[in-house]
C-alpha cells in the first residue's frame, strides 16, 4: 500500500514536470533582437576595452542622441564576442575592427549576417617599441639586427637569461613568438594577460627610467604620456605573415574598419547611414581618447566637448535630407 | 580528580599518535619496496623528459568544430528553438523584470526595502538595529560613490542568480542528503562546478545563449550553487536522530518526516549555504561584465582600460558593501533560528512583516516628492584621491626602502629563488615519476581508490597535451598555497586567542573575499611587476579569509576538558598550542588546506591577467580570441589539478572522522 502510494506520487511528479517542460516548448523561441523599447529608434553599439574604441562609440552615441534622436545602448565585450553578437543582431555595429579574418570569412562571406561599413579613417599600427630615453642613449637599438646586443638590458626575473619583450591582452594579434624564433633573437615573451597590466608596467618602467622592450601600437592614448620609439623589423611584404609559424617580418599597417549587422544595414535608416559615413582621423580619435584616459573625463563629457568644437567635421556624416 | 580527568585525554592523544605512526609506517615500507622496483623500471623504459607526444589526444579540433556547429545551427535547430533559447529569453526577462521593479521603487523605496527587510530578518531587537544600520550604510555609500544605477543592475542580476542557484542547490542537496550513494556521485560534479574557471565556458555559453544577461546568469548559477547543495546535504545528514525516531514512531511517512522534521532541523545549515551562495555569486559580478552584463562589474572593467584604480575602487566598494549587507542579514537570520520566539506584540510574527511592507510602500510613494534617481548633489568622486594615494604607495614601497629594497625587489627574489626553482624542478622530473609521486602521496594519506583518482587526473593532464603548462601552474598554486596556509594559520591562531582581533579582522576578511580581484590587480602589478608573484599575491588575498576563518573556528572548538587538563599539568601557552590544540584541531586544519586549494585554483585565471601565464593565460586567451579549444582544454586541466590536490588533502580528514 505504502509502496504503491509512493510510486503513484513519483509518477505524478514526473508527469507534472514533463508537462511544464512541454508547455514551454510549444512555441519556438525568439531568435533575433529583443523587443525594442523605443520602436525603431534604438541603436546598440559595442564598446571594446581599449580607449580609442571608446572614443568612437562615445562620439557616435552623442551625435545619434542629440542630432538624430536615437536611444543608444552600449555593451562592453571582447572583440570576438562582439562579432558573434553582431551576427546575431544583439548589437548593430562594430566601429573599430583591427582585422579578424576568421570571423570575417564566417559571418560576412559565409553566413552573410554582417556587412562591411567602410573605413573608420584611423590607421592602426603594431610594432616593437623601446622608451625614447633608451633609444637616445643607444641609437642603434632601433634596428632589429642589434637587439641581441641589448638583450641583457631587457632581462627580468621572468625572462631568465634572455631579454624580455612585454606583451599585453590576448585580444590583440601577436606573432612575436614566431618572429623571435625566426630572426634568432635572444628574447622571450612575457604575456601580461591584460592591457591594464601592460600599461601599468610600462608606466612603472618609464618612471624609473628602466630599459624595456614592448609590443605596442598606435593609436594609443599612452603615447602622449610616454615617449616610445619603434624598433624596425624586416619590412612587411604581402603574404609574409600568412604562415603563423614562419613569420619573420614587421606587422602591416591596418586601416581600421567598421561593420554592421546585415539587417540593420538594410533597415536601420538614418542611424545606419550615419554610421557608414562616420570617418575621422587618428589625431581626432586620440584627442578624445586623451580626454578620457589622460584627463579622466567621462566618455560622454569628452564626446560632447569634441562634438561642440568640431561641427564642420561631423556635419558631413549626417544623412542627406 | 585531576589525574582521572587527564588520563583519558592523554591516552586519546597517545593512541592517535601511535595509530597514525603505525599506519603511515607500514605504508612507507611498502612504498620503499615499490620504489626500488619501479624507479629503475621507469628509467629503463622511458628515461627522462616531458609527457610524450604519442600519448596526447588533440581535443582542440573537435571543440572548435563544436563551436562552429553551434554558430551555424543556433537559429534553426530544434534544440535551440524549443529549449535553449527559451532558457535564454526567460533569463533576460527575469532580470529585466526585477530591474524594472527596483527602478520603479525609486531610491527611497529600494533603500527602505533593504534596511527594513534586514531589520526584520534579524529579529527587530538591538541586534536587528545593528544589522539595519549596516544595510543603511551600505546603500548610502553606493549612492555617494555615484554607483546607484550600476548597483541596481547588479542587484537585479544577483537576486535572480541567487534564487536560481539556491533552488538548484536545494534540488541537488536533497538527494545528496538523503542517500550516501548520491552524495558520493555528486561530489565530483560539485567540485567541477566550483573549480572549472567560468572564463573557460563563458564562450560556449555566449554562443548558445547570447551576450549580456543570459550567459552571465547561467555562469553565476553554476558557480554559486555548490555551497547551497553541500550545506543542504550536510544539514539533512546531521538531523538529530532522536527527533527523526520520534517522528517515525508517530507513523509519519518518509515525505512527512522530510517536510516536518528533517528540513526544519537543517534550516540553519541551509541558511549558511545561502550565505555562501550569495558570496560566490557576487564574486562573479566582474566576470559577468566580460560578456556585456553591465552593472558594477562593467564599471570596474572599463575603469581598468584607463588604468583608473580609483574609479575601479568606486565600483568595487559597492560590491563589497552588498556582500557585507547580505552576509550580516543572513547571518543574523541564521542566529535567530533556534532562539525561542516570544509571542505577541506588533513587532513579532506576521504583523511585523505587514509593518515592513507598509513602510516600504510609504517610501516608494516618497519618490514623487524627491525623484526616482539618486540625487546628483549627494555624490562624491573618490577617483582622484585614490589614484594619488596609489601613486604615493607605489613610489614609496616598490623600491628604495633601506635594507629591504621594497616590494619590487622582493618580487624579483621570490621569482628567482622560489618560483623558478619550483617550476624547473617540477618540469625536470620525468613524467612517469610525477605520476608515481602523486600515486604514492595519495595512497599515503588515503586509500588505493584515492590514489587511483589522483593519478588518473594527473595522467589526463598529460593526455590533453598541456603537461608543461600545468606543472608551471601547479608550481604557482603550491607556492600560493604555502604562503596562504602560513599566514592563514598564524592569523587563525591569533584570532582564536583574541576575540577582539577577530572582530577587527572580520571586515578586512570580508573585503578580501568579495572585492573583485580586478580592482587590486593594477596596484599589485605596480608594486610587484608583471610576474608570477603578482598572480600569487592575488590568489593569497582571495584564499586567505577562508583559511583564517576555518582555523579560528577549529581551534575554538577544541575540547575544553583537554585544554583544562593541559593547563592544570602546568603546560605553557606554547605547549598548549603545539601539543594539544593543534593536534586536536587537525581535522579543521585539513579542511582549511582543502578549501585553500579550491580557492587558490579559482584565481588561476585571474593570475593570467597579470603575468601568471601558463593555464590561466590560455583560458583568458581562449575567451578573448574565440578559441574554444585552447580555453576549454586549459580549463579542464585546471579541474584535473584541482582533483589531484583535493585527493592529496581531503581523505585523511574523512577517514579520521570515521575512525572517531
Amino acid at each position: 500500500m505504502r509502496n504503491r502510494t509512493r510510486v503513484l506520487r513519483t509518477a505524478t511528479a514526473v508527469v507534472g514536470a514533463l508537462g511544464v517542460l512541454s508547455l514551454s516548448a510549444c512555441g519556438a523561441a525568439d531568435t533575433g533582437k529583443s523587443k525594442d523599447v523605443g520602436g525603431d529608434k534604438v541603436v546598440r553599439l559595442t564598446v571594446p576595452s581599449w580607449v580609442g574604441a571608446q572614443a568612437n562609440t562615445a562620439v557616435a552615441a552623442y551625435i545619434l542622441k542629440e542630432e538624430l534622436g536615437y536611444t543608444v545602448k552600449s555593451q562592453q565585450m571582447g572583440e570576438v564576442l562582439a562579432w558573434d553578437a553582431l551576427s546575431k543582431g544583439d548589437i548593430d555595429a562594430i566601429m573599430e575592427d583591427w582585422g579578424h579574418p576568421k570571423e570575417e570569412k564566417q559571418y560576412v562571406e559565409t553566413k552573410k549576417t554582417v556587412v562591411k561599413a567602410g573605413d573608420l579613417g584611423v590607421e592602426g599600427h603594431i610594432g616593437w617599441f623601446v622608451p625614447k630615453y633608451f633609444a637616445d642613449a643607444h641609437p642603434d637599438v632601433t634596428d632589429w639586427k642589434n637587439l641581441n646586443k641589448y638583450a641583457k638590458d631587457f632581462r627580468t626575473a621572468e625572462s631568465g637569461d634572455k631579454g624580455e619583450i612585454l606583451e599585453g591582452s590576448p585580444d590583440y594579434v601577436t606573432n612575436d613568438d614566431a618572429i623571435i624564433k625566426n630572426l634568432k633573437l635572444d628574447l622571450k615573451t612575457n604575456y601580461s594577460g591584460s592591457e591594464a597590466a601592460q600599461i601599468t608596467a610600462i608606466k612603472k618602467y618609464a618612471k624609473e627610467k628602466k630599459p624595456f622592450l614592448t609590443y605596442w601600437w598606435t593609436p594609443q592614448w599612452l603615447n602622449a604620456q610616454v615617449d616610445l620609439v619603434e624598433v624596425k623589423l624586416p619590412a612587411y611584404t604581402e603574404g609574409c605573415d600568412a604562415d603563423p609559424k614562419k613569420v619573420a617580418c614587421a606587422y602591416p599597417n591596418t586601416p581600421l574598419q567598421k561593420y554592421l549587422n546585415a539587417d540593420f544595414a538594410k533597415n536601420g535608416g538614418d542611424a545606419a547611414e550615419f554610421l557608414k559615413n562616420f570617418k575621422w582621423t587618428t589625431e581626432q580619435q586620440n584627442e578624445v581618447a586623451l580626454m578620457i584616459a589622460g584627463e579622466k573625463m567621462s566618455p560622454e563629457a569628452a564626446a560632447e566637448k569634441w562634438v561642440k568644437a568640431n561641427e564642420s567635421t561631423w556635419k558631413a556624416w549626417l544623412p542627406k535630407k | 580528580m585531576t589525574a582521572a580527568v587527564s588520563a583519558p585525554a592523554a591516552r586519546k592523544v597517545a593512541s592517535f599518535r601511535d595509530l597514525a605512526r603505525h599506519r603511515v609506517g607500514s605504508k612507507l615500507v611498502v612504498l620503499g619496496a615499490l620504489a626500488l622496483v619501479l624507479v629503475p623500471l621507469g628509467i629503463g623504459l622511458w628515461g627522462s623528459g616531458s609527457w610524450p607526444a604519442a600519448l596526447t589526444v588533440d581535443v582542440s579540433g573537435p571543440l572548435d568544430d563544436a563551436n562552429a556547429w553551434v554558430v551555424d545551427n543556433r537559429e534553426t535547430h530544434p534544440l535551440f528553438l524549443y529549449f535553449l533559447l527559451h532558457l535564454s529569453n526567460t533569463a533576460t526577462d527575469a532580470v529585466t523584470a526585477v530591474h524594472n521593479a527596483l527602478d520603479a521603487m525609486g531610491w527611497t523605496g529600494v533603500l527602505a526595502a533593504g534596511v527594513l527587510f534586514a531589520w526584520r530578518a534579524a529579529g527587530l531587537g538591538r541586534k536587528g538595529i545593528k544589522v539595519a544600520a549596516t544595510a543603511l550604510g551600505a546603500f548610502a555609500v553606493c549612492g555617494l560613490l555615484g554607483m546607484w544605477e550600476a548597483t541596481l543592475l547588479t542587484i537585479a542580476l544577483m537576486i535572480v542568480a541567487v534564487v536560481a542557484a539556491a533552488l538548484l542547490g536545494v534540488l541537488i542537496g536533497l538527494p545528496a542528503g538523503l542517500s550516501d550513494r548520491v552524495d558520493r556521485a555528486l561530489r565530483p560534479v560539485l567540485d567541477t562546478m566550483q573549480v572549472l574557471p567560468a572564463f573557460a565556458y563563458l564562450l560556449p555559453f555566449v554562443l548558445v545563449f547570447g551576450t549580456g544577461t543570459p550567459a552571465a546568469l547561467f555562469c553565476t548559477v553554476i558557480y554559486a550553487a555548490p555551497p547551497m547543495a553541500r550545506l543542504t546535504a550536510l544539514g539533512l545528514r546531521g538531523a538529530d536522530p532522536s527527533v527523526l525516531e520520534a517522528s517515525a514512531s508517530l507513523g509519519a511517512s518518509p515525505w512527512q518526516r522530510l517536510r516536518t522534521a528533517r528540513l526544519p532541523l537543517a534550516r540553519k545549515q541551509m541558511l549558511l549555504g545561502l550565505n555562501q551562495t550569495i558570496m560566490m555569486a557576487l564574486s562573479m559580478v566582474v566576470i559577468a561584465a566580460l560578456v556585456g552584463a553591465g552593472g558594477l562589474g562593467e564599471e570596474v572593467y572599463s575603469a581598468l582600460s584607463t588604468v583608473d584604480v580609483g574609479r575601479a575602487l568606486a565600483a568595487g566598494i559597492p560590491i563589497v558593501l552588498i556582500a557585507v549587507w547580505l552576509d550580516r542579514t543572513t547571518a543574523a537570520a541564521g542566529d535567530r533560528i533556534g532562539e525561542s520566539a516570544p509571542g505577541g506584540g506588533p513587532l513579532h510574527g506576521r504583523s511585523a512583516w505587514a509593518l515592513v511592507l507598509a513602510a516600504v510602500g510609504a517610501a516608494v510613494l516618497l519618490r514623487f516628492a524627491v525623484g526616482k534617481a539618486w540625487p546628483e548633489g549627494w555624490t562624491y568622486d573618490i577617483s582622484t584621491p585614490v589614484n594619488k594615494a596609489q601613486d604615493w604607495i607605489t613610489e614609496h614601497f616598490a623600491s628604495g626602502i633601506p635594507v629591504l629594497g621594497g616590494t619590487e625587489v622582493w618580487s624579483e627574489h621570490f621569482t628567482l629563488w622560489v618560483l623558478n626553482p619550483l617550476r624547473d624542478g617540477l618540469t625536470w622530473l620525468p613524467w612517469w615519476s610525477v605520476l608515481l609521486l602523486v600515486a604514492a602521496v595519495a595512497w599515503l594519506v588515503g586509500t588505493w581508490a584515492t590514489a587511483l583518482t589522483a593519478t588518473a587526473s594527473m595522467a589526463a593532464i598529460g593526455v590533453l597535451g598541456v603537461w608543461t603548462k600545468s606543472l608551471d601552474t601547479l608550481s604557482q598554486v603550491l607556492a600560493a598555497l604555502v604562503v596562504t596556509l602560513v599566514l592563514g594559520v598564524l592569523a587563525g591562531v591569533l584570532c582564536a586567542r583574541a576575540g577582539r582581533l577577530e572582530r577587527w579582522l572580520r571586515p578586512v576578511l570580508d573585503a578580501m573575499q568579495t572585492m573583485p580581484q580586478f580592482v587590486y590587480l593594477i596596484p599589485v602589478v605596480a608594486l610587484f611587476g608583471v610576474t608570477r608573484a603578482s598572480a600569487i599575491i592575488a590568489a593569497v588575498v582571495y584564499a586567505l579569509p577562508a583559511v583564517v576563518r576555518i582555523t579560528t573556528q577549529g581551534l575554538r572548538e577544541v575540547d575544553p576538558a583537554a585544554m583544562e587538563a593541559a593547563r592544570s599539568l602546568g603546560a605553557s601557552t606554547r605547549q598548549q598550542l603545539l601539543q594539544v590544540q593543534l593536534p586536536l584541531a587537525r581535522p579543521a586544519l585539513q579542511l582549511a588546506v582543502n578549501q585553500g586549494v579550491v580557492l587558490v585554483l579559482a584565481v588561476v585565471v585571474v593570475g593570467g591577467l597579470v603575468g601568471g601565464g601558463a593555464l590561466g593565460y590560455d583560458v583568458v586567451k581562449g575567451l578573448s580570441r574565440g578559441e574554444m579549444g585552447i580555453g576549454m582544454t586549459a580549463g579542464v586541466a585546471i579541474v584535473c589539478l584541482g582533483l589531484v590536490l583535493d585527493r592529496l588533502t581531503q581523505p585523511a580528514a574523512a577517514r579520521r572522522t570515521r575512525s572517531h
